[in-house]
């Protein structure tokens, strides 16, 4: 093969996709050999900021619409497991890089409050390999190699969720209900591996792709595409497949709601648009059908239902669970409409709700260490003694609802485009409709805070540490950050959206 | 200049942020009298163009576009601004400090904005900063006025922008230019205009939320929203022709429930209402001097209605009532306010030698001319109006009619310096017209005293004088009494609440049902595994991961179907 050069690295910089997976796989066990509970935190720290450097050159490296190919110990694909690297996923390694390296310094605080002492060491090692997992998932080019990591962090995640047990026993069982739905998600999706391994012969993304476009599509390519997309849905949380997601939120420890938010689903969403998009072809007439007839209506419904209901919540952390569920139909409606305007608002989104949430669930985790409590009612009149918290959680809330000069109110002007695009008429009204709905939830939040009495814990809370402050107010800043500059966000979702509709362009080679 | 570089709504925005720093008292004072006044210096001298330019989300945003009809509205809002904060000089409320300078600042911003999402920020701006003057109140019903009042122009934002965005896909231009109605695009934020200019039906804000502000509010709210709102039509709609009838409905509703309102700043807030209609007749016409007409006449109405707020502020802060019914004689202790009032009275009213007079001619004259002989009618009818509630009603019952027996003092220094400036430049706007006319937006060639001119409108107001004379001694006149006029709102607060009361349970049936459905199918579940399983509670709690089963065999099962039908 005359390619034969390209398949040994040569460089250090070639190493980067591999590396971006190794540094916190590494990491993990050595917290757990070294044993040591003040080195935990520094140690999964560290690991996290590397490999927010790496994730941003890979995105540098691939703005442009390059595609990196790496090939895990030289093996050639499609034999050899693929890391392959473009706008998308970099984007997405991007996020949760950038999300862990800032939650964490957050995390020290929040866990040092809420999980026995004991546990810390291996809370980081927990949080580690879910990390690792994550990015392994984002970065792969190999469908067998997805489920692995994809198992990696959903183990770890049950572990982190189980962690809040401390705090209330509740915890417990919301980790116990998403180990069995995860499992039956994963096994769905290993299932839709299987039937394309049996109509393929191949496990490569990029292969499978070549040969279904071949050979066109079987009852076993369909199945399989049913079975994928179901399966990761359930790790999506489209809307009635998320019953999961409002408990294990709620009960999990403040520190792991706000990675895991603004986080796991996205790298589950990216999935779903890999394998939408560069694995069948959304020109096939079933996955087009799929997209339009069960996703777009489930979105919609997800965009109402899920928002009604956090209106009704009387606790800030399930309320903002729920509002997740809403939030990812908006990114489900944006992936729906198969455009290329769809799918920037998608990804869009996707980055700019994630730093919302994290900001958010970071203010929850705050207003938590103080007043002890998440409820509404706990936390009356919290906006007089902890005025940072509380004007961040402000400035979240705003960019939630999508108000102007917020990052949230970007991705949703884009998708309100990409509806009119479509002469969706309707759906562009369903999409304001709702941030209606979003203006009602953030503003119970406000009125919470702000206009009541302060009474009980709240009125003699004192502002929450710096550790934590500062990575809220990062968040925040970003929110409204990525409200003006859209250089990136807009910029980088326009590429991966580009080579995500112009499909898998074969093997690298 | 240097200074010619910054939007003049970051001048006042600065200076919010300076309020905050500095300590209460006459410093913030300073700052908050010169402020104004910088800012109406450099919007004077500034040579017409594009200023500031921004670039946001891959559009070029124009910060500050100068042009003759900009000017003229941002230099009245300057001095407004200057007026409004030297009224309210002893007020020590940080809250309505750096409000009442968000506000004007976010209006004169929206002027000057040379495209759809400039005028967009500033516009929700306006609707932000104001909201502060209603709640600084800090009375419950203020609270929710308040609400009430800002979910309207919040609603009136977001259908600005949702006018933008469609317009932008029509057209594939934000600038705010002159517009033709006819698309969705274009209606929409003809829509989101007619909100905030209190178009009949829209209107109900207005009369709700202005006397609800505090003293000092009122005078500042009165001047900005709504002649923002007529800005924005004057540049977007005109010579747009159902404007003229919308406008002429303005000029006539608003009388009857002027006349019958108790509460004197209600009745000034339906004035305001009615004098709006003319200038939205004037930029329906749409011609040059009826633009001029408008903007004239913007120019004046801020002023005297502004005297006018001011005067009944000052009453109802010296005695703690501006309800007609309470009031009376005041011209006692009160003589100076009482003069001033009347100034703003005779303004409104259009007597010769005062603003209203010179202004108010222009737009009428220019429906004439434009042959619109009923509308002309209408508002002949209309401006006999506005004499009898605004230029009789509000001082004869405040400082004369029967006397109510309150001995209050004069109105505070200050508020009588304010209260004085404006009732100069009523004055002399009506004496020497010719500087505002210079400013206009058009060239101007009109003689507002001209013996047809000045004879026919003084017969117009003798009429109207006799008329209210014969009305009061014959007892016909609606007597002052106390009561709450619900005018249309009884449509929004006791028809709508019951219609989406209604639907609300409809919901709530729905969605206790689905509750009961689901708590059913669990419960089927768990009878069948507690039947396998023996009596482990800890099975017990899995029903929802059953219920989450069935889910995901539900969905499957369709997307397979789909995917082999397709």
């Amino acid at each position: 093969m005359a390619s034969e050069v390209t398949h040994t690295a040569a460089t250090f910089a070639d190493h980067l996709p591999v590396l971006q997976i190794l540094v916190p796989f590494i990491a993990a066990p050595l917290t757990v050999l070294i044993g040591s509970r003040a080195l935990a935190w520094p140690i999964a720290f560290v690991s996290s900021a590397i490999a927010a450097v790496i994730a941003f050159a890979l995105l540098m490296k691939t703005m442009g619409g390059e595609v990196i190919s790496y090939h895990l110990g030289g093996w050639a694909p499609p034999l050899g497991i693929e890391y392959r690297v473009d706008a998308a996923n970099a984007f997405v390694l991007l996020l949760v890089c950038a999300i862990s390296t800032i939650v964490l310094p957050f995390a020290r605080t929040s866990v040092a409050a809420e999980i026995p002492k004991r546990q810390h060491t291996l809370f980081y090692t927990a949080y580690l390999l879910c990390f690792a997992g994550l990015l392994g998932v984002a970065v792969t080019g190999d469908a067998f190699n997805v489920f692995v990591f994809l198992e990696i962090s959903s183990l770890s995640t049950y572990v982190l969720i189980a962690q809040g047990s401390y705090r209330d026993k509740r915890a417990l069982t919301a980790a116990f209900d998403y180990l069995m739905m995860g499992t039956i998600g994963a096994t769905f999706f290993v299932i839709g591996i299987g039937l394309l391994y049996m109509a393929t012969g191949t496990l490569n993304m990029a292969d499978i792709a070549d040969r279904i476009a071949e050979q066109g599509s079987n009852r076993t390519v369909r199945s399989a595409f049913a079975f994928i997309v179901v399966g990761i849905g359930l790790k999506v949380a489209i809307y009635p497949l998320h019953l999961w997601l409002p408990n294990s939120y709620t009960f999990a420890p403040s520190a792991v709601t706000a990675f895991l938010a603004a986080t796991a689903t996205k790298v589950a969403i990216y999935v779903l648009m890999r394998f939408v998009f560069s694995v069948f072809r959304p020109d096939f007439s079933f996955a087009n059908n799929t997209l339009e007839f069960i996703i777009i209506p489930f979105a919609i419904l997800a965009m109402f239902a899920a928002s009604f209901i956090a209106i009704f919540q009387s606790d800030f952390k399930r309320m903002l669970a729920y509002s997740s569920i809403a939030q990812i139909g908006y990114i489900l409606l944006g992936i729906g409409f198969l455009t290329q305007t769809g799918l920037t608002a998608g990804i869009s989104h996707l980055f700019n709700h994630g730093i919302t949430k994290a900001a958010l669930f970071m203010g929850v985790g705050a207003l938590v260490l103080r007043t002890g409590s998440s409820f509404y009612s706990r936390l009356e009149g919290a906006g007089r003694t902890m005025p940072w918290t509380s004007a961040a959680v402000v400035i979240g809330g705003l960019s939630l609802i999508g108000v102007p000069g917020t990052a949230g109110f970007i991705s949703k002007w884009v998708l309100v485009q990409a509806a009119l695009e479509k002469g969706w008429w309707p759906v562009a009204l369903l999409i304001v409709a709702s941030s209606l709905l979003a203006v009602i939830y953030v503003w119970r939040v406000i009125e919470t805070l702000y206009l009541k009495p302060a009474t009980g814990d709240a009125a003699t809370a004192t502002e929450a540490p710096a550790s934590m402050l500062i990575p809220l107010w990062i968040m925040a800043a970003a929110c409204i950050y990525f409200g003006f500059d859209t250089q990136i966000t807009i910029g980088a979702s326009q590429t991966a959206a580009q080579g995500l509709l112009a499909g898998a362009v074969g093997m690298a080679h | 200049m240097a200074i010619n570089l910054i939007p003049t709504a970051f001048l006042f925005f600065a200076a919010a942020l300076l309020l905050l720093v500095l300590p209460q008292g006459r410093i913030r004072g300073a700052v908050l009298l010169a402020l104004p006044l910088v800012a109406a210096l450099q919007v004077f001298n500034l040579p017409e163009g594009i200023y500031a330019q921004a670039d946001f989300f891959g559009f070029t945003l124009e910060l500050m576009r100068v042009d003759r009809l900009s000017r003229v509205f941002g230099l009245i809002f300057c001095i407004a601004a200057f007026l409004g904060n030297l009224y309210a000089w002893h007020v020590r409320d940080t809250v309505q400090q750096v409000a009442a300078l968000l506000y004007a600042g976010a209006a004169i911003g929206a002027v000057f904005a040379g495209d759809l999402i400039t005028l967009f920020f500033y516009w929700e701006g306006t609707a932000i900063a104001s909201v502060f003057l209603i709640w600084a109140r800090r009375t419950t019903g203020a609270y929710h006025t308040g609400m009430r009042y800002l979910i309207i122009q919040i609603a009136s934002g977001v259908i600005l922008l949702a006018g933008a965005a469609i317009h932008y896909r029509e057209t594939g231009s934000l600038a705010f230019e002159l517009m033709t109605l006819g698309s969705l695009g274009t209606w929409l934020i003809f829509l989101s205009f007619g909100m905030k200019c209190a178009f009949p039906l829209l209107h109900n804000w207005l009369q709700d939320s202005y006397p609800a502000a505090t003293v000092t509010g009122t005078v500042i709210l009165s001047a900005f929203t709504t002649k923002l709102a007529v800005y924005a039509l004057a540049r977007g709609f005109a010579g747009t022709e159902i404007l003229i009838y919308i406008g002429a409905v303005m000029t006539l509703f608003p009388i009857f429930f002027a006349e019958i309102e108790n509460d004197l700043r209600r009745v000034l807030a339906y004035s305001l209402n009615n004098q709006l209609g003319f200038m939205v007749v004037g930029i329906g016409v749409g011609t040059e001097m009826a633009l001029n007409g408008t903007a004239s006449h913007a120019f004046a109405h801020i002023l005297y209605k502004a005297l006018l707020f001011m005067s009944v502020g000052a009453v109802l802060y010296r005695t703690g009532t501006s309800k007609a019914s309470e009031l009376g004689g005041l011209y006692r202790t009160m003589p100076r306010t009482a003069a001033f009032c009347l100034v703003g009275a005779a303004s409104i009213s259009a007597f010769p030698l005062f603003s209203g007079f010179v202004t108010k001619s222009l737009i009428l004259d220019e429906t004439a001319a434009a042959h619109y002989p009923i509308i002309w009618a209408a508002l002949v009818f209309a401006s006999a109006g506005v004499l009898s509630h605004s230029g009789i009603k509000i001082p004869f019952f405040t400082f004369f009619a029967h006397d109510s027996g309150l001995r209050p003092k004069e109105a505070p220094m200050h508020m009588q310096l304010a209260m004085g400036i404006t009732a100069f430049l009523c004055i002399f706007i009506g004496v020497f017209p010719a500087p505002l006319y210079a400013m206009l937006p058009y060239p101007v060639e009109f003689h507002p005293y001209t013996m047809a001119h000045v004879v026919g409108q003084m017969q117009l107001l003798c009429f109207a004088l006799l008329a209210f004379g014969v009305l009061m001694r014959t007892g016909i006149h609606p007597p002052e009494i106390r009561a709450v006029n619900l005018d249309t709102d009884w449509t929004y607060r006791w028809f709508m609440p019951r219609v989406i009361g209604s639907m609300a349970r409809v919901i709530s049936t729905v969605w206790t049902a689905r509750e009961t459905l689901m708590v059913a199918t669990g419960n089927g579940i768990l009878r069948r595994l507690y039947r396998s399983h023996g009596p482990e509670g800890r099975i017990a709690r899995v029903w929802p991961t059953g219920a989450m089963v069935i889910w995901i065999a539900v969905l499957l099962g369709v997307t397979l179907m789909v995917n082999f039908a397709s």
